[in-house]
């Protein structure tokens, strides 16, 4: 996929560059192609120290039991450093610490917890390159999606929620809405520092303070926000940061000291959590998977609906609750449509996270990487038809090329699972109804698109899905002003917008 | 203003320290007055200051044009951007407090600590502003739930060129509370500082000019209240008045001049003591209310197919 | 009364009146501003360094349309243009040549002169440039005048007062009766004007009709006007030559003009290429930037790869 790989597609110019009268061969010909040397970004801005410690009251200590765990570089398999590994003791110490601090952060004037919060936003504008690549070499992920979409949405989302500190009145839960307190919130490998914005902004804006697990595959993120914290002068125990399993997760979440619980993560887990809080008075929010629907109508703009599959199932490694991994395409245009879509696929570049003109990078961990092979598998075995460009993949890393998959009905595994990855299963539809059946047919229901350019189509079409965020002619698109999560299976509550603080209020 | 008359009378300085030239601020520039005018400034005992512009009319004219050409990028720019200008503002500002902490002194004759809570006050007011950019559309928006197949959406606009009549007494904080709401939301200013106190608020133009506010998006002028206010009431291409710093006469004068092209008039604050408006007291959303529209889009959603079924 | 296409590709019925083409164009696919701006932005971000920018910086040489269009052009000034265009660089003769020199009618045969025995074209804008405001026949005796003096190239502007009045076979005809007066010799690069027909439907619909009336090239702009080539608007062109040549067989060049002045913008322009069209419309027959300055930038970076030192404008000529 690399432009040396460049798969030339064979597509319906008839006869390509030879047919035409006038083609003599041009003058200054070169013979080389354009190829794009490589870009890396340098690595040297981040210092990675060989170990970390867990961030409990404002300070770095190890984990009760001694225990650690490495983590590791998707891309490479290189050890980027050796984390201590969070117990129900250290869970048991954070819960204590959070509550210690609440009482001082909760009684804080709105407009001073606003200002800590504008600090923090600030300082991961300033610090948003180094950011991005730490992220980038603990999650795998190109650096043009760490530097051009992560970091920019996480400083936004604490700047987006400091500014409703001091006026959580207008913010319609009534007058003076008070705080949940400790908040206990356990987050997932794919977007490491997104979702730890997503969860610690509302969270401290609305006066509570938070105990946090970052996912075991990405923990470092998170503890250099711990670092944030620290130069912004956030008073100790207000964000407690513990890496670790699912066993700590687990142990958050059932600390008998937490008062909500906010999770986002695979629907199995989830129901597991809601199961535990039940009986309980904690406030539960989950975000959970998904399998979006993407559905291109035959009046689309053809070009854009292109881009916004690519976007939709390749984005992220297709790592993404809210992909667009079903692709419903009207009939009467699914083979110029998926022609366009192989010849744009060919040229995605894959390859090292840290080139700047990477498009594809490593899929996060070989267990995530062993359910996307076996569930491709699955599609071939079923039957369903399956297509990749040329693509040469690294031998080191963990790494799975763009797949799409046609001849897909709803039966097969393939579109009915969460894959999780670059997979994308193409089916076809003959009208809105049939669209919208199809689309709504699944548990989950957290995302979906709509390409057309009539828009009292995408306005009906919209008002029939049942999935809580809908694009229409744009796919992936997120803004902490805008409520985000999911209808069904997908999970319940909203993050981002004046909504996302809700969660985090006595209302 | 610290080392000017005062210091001179009491200590042999060390050196003589150099004054500043207070300028207008229109368009991102810092124009003398078009008039070639100054008038003296005193702190309340009288002692002398520094020599302000005194602003003809020309000035104001000039004021719009600037204010109407900023309007559409500013207007246009997303909210979270101009959040971000805002919090520069305040950013640019902690880092000139002794300055503003100074002049505030001087000005409204306030002790030190006195002087440094207005202008403590009115950096969080910046940081309280721009918080609002990007969540006034979400309090005072939303969709419509229109009886009929129609979406039905409300968003609040911004309605243009504002002249700004800067509270009398409050020469900082309270020209901070009047500025920033006009500019949150988009609109563009045409302010008219204090008249008696006008030095900080023409020294917030050099802050302004930092911070990455872009040129005409606030422009200050300073002179006789009156004088400067009657042609901007007046004018045909201002949209909106905030008559904060008028008295009942002018007031009624102006709010007259302004129903020639309708424009939207805001009447001074009502008193809440015998010191007049409480500029601390923490802000609603009225300031900001005042200067927008409301826009309603309507939509045909009607069924997915010629059959009309729904679902 | 209608002019005939001489097209012979899959799509002459769509020419044959008024309102099958209307119905054509407006039956192409819209296009999403946001969509498409977005999407020329991404390409925007990728990296380009070292062989890879020194490939592109010689191509980008190589694909310049080197211009002047100002009323007080002298036979002076062309002379001194072509020369340039044949070497931009007389410290290097590694330095590829331009693709053409572009001129007034009347300058043709000095340019012509000026570039004799090199590989350098001479264009020639003619049709009542920029405006196109003339009897057809004025257009015309414009173009034959730029042909007979030694043309290789004629850059015409299309009436856009009838596009946007949705005379498209107006339109149409006149590109055409321009095509003829080119003859077999001389190239046709039509001029749509992008910034006055303001949306990107418009654009989809002028690159289609061109391409159908016989176009050689698509061309964005004159420079002339406020607006003139984007990345997004190029983008969207080079679309429709790859779509085009799919459904015909008939491969078309694109040319940005006007706006683009930096090596790193002209890098830009060939990412959309290489990466919308791909390697086949990387060559000066098939892509040019219509420019003036854009030049010289390009030598400057040019002696910074060569040299490791930033150039400044002393060191390259201003012609």
């Amino acid at each position: 996929m690399t432009t040396e790989n460049m798969d030339k597609q064979p597509s319906n110019t008839n006869n390509p560059s030879s047919s035409t009268d006038k083609q003599s061969s041009g003058m200054n010909k070169r013979s080389s192609a354009f190829e794009y040397a490589p870009a890396p970004e340098s690595r040297a801005i981040v210092d990675i120290a060989p170990s970390y410690g867990l961030f409990v009251d404002g300070e770095f200590t190890e984990a009760a039991d001694g225990k650690v765990f490495k983590t590791v570089s998707p891309s490479t398999e290189e050890v980027l450093s050796e984390v201590a590994q969070a117990g129900s003791e250290d869970v048991d110490r954070a819960v204590g610490a959070a509550r210690k601090a609440f009482d001082k952060w909760s009684a804080l004037p709105g407009s001073e917890r606003a200002k800590y919060l504008f600090r923090i936003a600030r300082i991961i504008q300033e610090r948003s390159r180094e950011l991005a690549v730490l992220e980038t070499l603990d999650n795998g992920k190109p650096i043009r999606e760490t530097r051009d979409a992560d970091l920019p949405l996480v400083a936004a989302h604490f700047f987006y929620y400091a500014g409703w500190a001091d006026k959580l009145d207008h913010a319609g839960f009534g007058a003076h809405p008070r705080p949940l307190g400790v908040a206990g919130q356990v987050i997932p490998w794919n977007f490491p520092l997104l979702m730890l914005a997503w969860k610690i902004a509302p969270a401290l804006a609305a006066g509570n303070t938070v105990v946090l697990k970052p996912a075991e595959t990405t923990p470092l993120s998170a503890l250099f926000f711990a670092d944030i914290c620290r130069q912004a002068g956030l008073p100790r125990g207000v964000v407690n940061i513990l890496p670790g399993y699912g066993d700590a997760g687990a142990a958050i979440v059932a600390h008998p000291d937490v008062d909500k619980v906010a999770f986002t993560g695979s629907t199995a887990v989830g129901k597991e959590i809601a199961r535990t809080v039940a009986g309980t008075r904690k406030k539960l929010t989950l975000e959970l998977g998904g399998k979006g629907a993407n559905i291109v109508f035959d009046d689309a703009p053809i070009d854009q609906a292109v881009e916004g599959i690519v976007t939709g199932i390749f984005f992220n490694q297709g790592q993404v609750c809210c992909a667009g991994s079903r692709l419903l395409v009207q009939e009467s245009i699914h083979d110029e449509l998926l022609e366009s879509l192989k010849r744009r696929l060919s040229t995605l570049r894959l390859g090292d996270p840290l080139d700047k003109n990477t498009d594809i990078g490593a899929i996060n961990s070989p267990e995530q990487l062993a359910r996307i092979t076996a569930l491709a598998e699955r599609g071939e075995a079923e039957g369903a038809e399956r297509w990749s460009p040329a693509c040469e993949l690294p031998s080191a890393g963990y790494w799975f090329a763009p797949t799409l998959f046609t001849n897909v009905t709803q039966a097969h595994t393939i579109a009915r699972d969460e894959i999780f990855g670059p997979v994308l299963s193409v089916l076809t539809f003959r009208t809105p109804e049939e669209a919208v059946a199809k689309a709504n047919n699944t548990p989950y229901g957290l995302s979906a698109g709509i390409w057309t350019e009539k828009g009292s189509r995408i306005l009906a079409v919209a008002g029939k899905l049942r999935a809580g965020v809908i694009w229409s002619n744009t796919f992936n698109k997120f803004d902490p002003t805008s409520p985000f999560g999911g209808y069904k299976e997908s999970g319940f509550g909203r993050e981002g917008g004046r909504h996302g603080l809700e969660a985090y209020l006595d209302v | 203003m610290s080392d000017k008359p005062k210091n001179t009378e009491k200590a042999e300085p060390r050196r003589l320290s150099v004054f500043k030239t207070y300028k207008l601020y229109v368009g991102g520039k810092f124009p003398r007055s078009e008039s070639g005018r100054v008038y003296e400034v005193t702190d309340p005992k009288g002692n002398w200051l520094a020599n302000a512009p005194l602003s003809s009319r020309k000035d104001a004219r000039d004021a719009v044009v600037a204010a109407r050409k900023a309007f559409g990028a500013w207007s246009g720019a997303t909210a979270y951007n101009r959040g971000q200008v805002l919090y520069r503002v305040a950013e640019m500002l902690e880092g000139r407090k002794e300055q503003f902490v100074h002049e505030v002194a001087d000005a409204e004759g306030l002790s030190k600590p006195k002087a440094t809570a207005q202008v403590d006050a009115a950096i969080d007011r910046w940081v309280w502003y721009a918080g609002w950019t990007d969540k006034i559309a979400q309090v005072v928006g939303g969709g419509n739930p229109v009886a009929g197949p129609f979406f039905n959406l409300s968003s609040p606009e911004p309605t243009g060129v504002v002249a700004v009549l800067a509270p009398q007494e409050s020469s900082f904080l309270g020209l901070v509370s009047v500025i920033a709401p006009v500019i949150a939301t988009g609109n563009t200013a045409v302010v008219i500082a204090s008249e008696r106190s006008p030095l900080p608020a023409l020294s917030l133009g050099e802050v302004l000019a930092t911070s990455d506010v872009p040129g005409g998006v606030v422009n200050v002028l300073s002179g006789r209240t009156a004088e400067i206010a009657a042609p901007l009431a007046a004018h045909q291409d201002v949209n909106a008045i905030d008559l904060a710093g008028a008295d009942d006469v002018l007031a009624k004068e102006l709010e007259i001049a302004a129903a020639d092209n309708l424009k939207r008039v805001l009447r001074p604050q009502p008193v809440d003591n015998a010191d007049g408006v409480d500029w601390f007291a923490t802000p609603g959303i009225e300031r900001m209310t005042a200067f927008l529209e409301t826009k309603t889009v309507w939509h045909p959603t009607g069924s997915l197919g010629a059959s009309g079924s729904s679902y | 009364m209608p002019i005939h296409a001489p097209a012979s590709h899959a799509l002459t019925d769509v020419t044959a009146s008024d309102s099958t083409l209307r119905r054509f164009l407006h039956g192409l696919p819209g296009v999403d501003a946001v969509g498409l701006e977005a999407r020329a932005a991404s390409l925007g971000t990728r990296s380009i360094k070292t062989t890879a920018k020194a490939y592109a910086i010689d191509l980008a040489i190589s694909m310049v349309d080197l211009t002047t269009l100002e009323g007080a052009d002298t036979p002076g000034k062309v002379r001194a243009l072509g020369a340039k265009a044949v070497r931009p660089d007389p410290t290097d003769r590694t330095t590829p040549s331009t693709a053409a020199v572009c001129v007034y009618p009347d300058m043709v045969a000095v340019a012509k002169e000026a570039v004799a025995g090199s590989d350098v074209k001479v264009a020639s804008v003619a049709t009542a440039f920029p405006a196109g405001r003339a009897a057809l026949g004025v257009k015309l005796a414009d173009v034959r005048d730029a042909v007979a003096a030694g043309a290789d190239e004629v850059d015409m502007v299309i009436d856009r007062g009838a596009f946007l009045a949705g005379d498209y076979m107006k339109v149409y005809d006149e590109i055409v009766a321009v095509k003829e007066a080119c003859g077999t010799s001389s190239r046709l690069k039509v001029i749509f004007e992008t910034g006055e027909l303001s949306t990107y439907d418009n654009i989809r619909r002028a690159s289609w009709l061109g391409m159908l009336a016989g176009a050689d090239f698509i061309k964005t702009s004159t420079g002339k006007v406020a607006v003139n080539a984007t990345p997004a608007n190029t983008l969207l062109m080079l679309e429709a030559v790859r779509d085009f040549r799919a459904q015909t067989g008939v491969q078309v060049g694109v040319k940005p003009a006007g706006g683009i002045r930096t090596s790193k913008d002209a890098v830009k322009f060939l990412v959309l290429v290489n990466e919308t069209v791909g390697e086949d419309w990387l060559d000066n027959h098939w892509f040019r930037f219509g420019a003036s300055s854009l030049l010289n930038d390009l030598l400057m970076q040019r002696q910074k790869l060569a040299t490791g030192r930033y150039s400044g404008p002393d060191y390259v000529t201003v012609d």
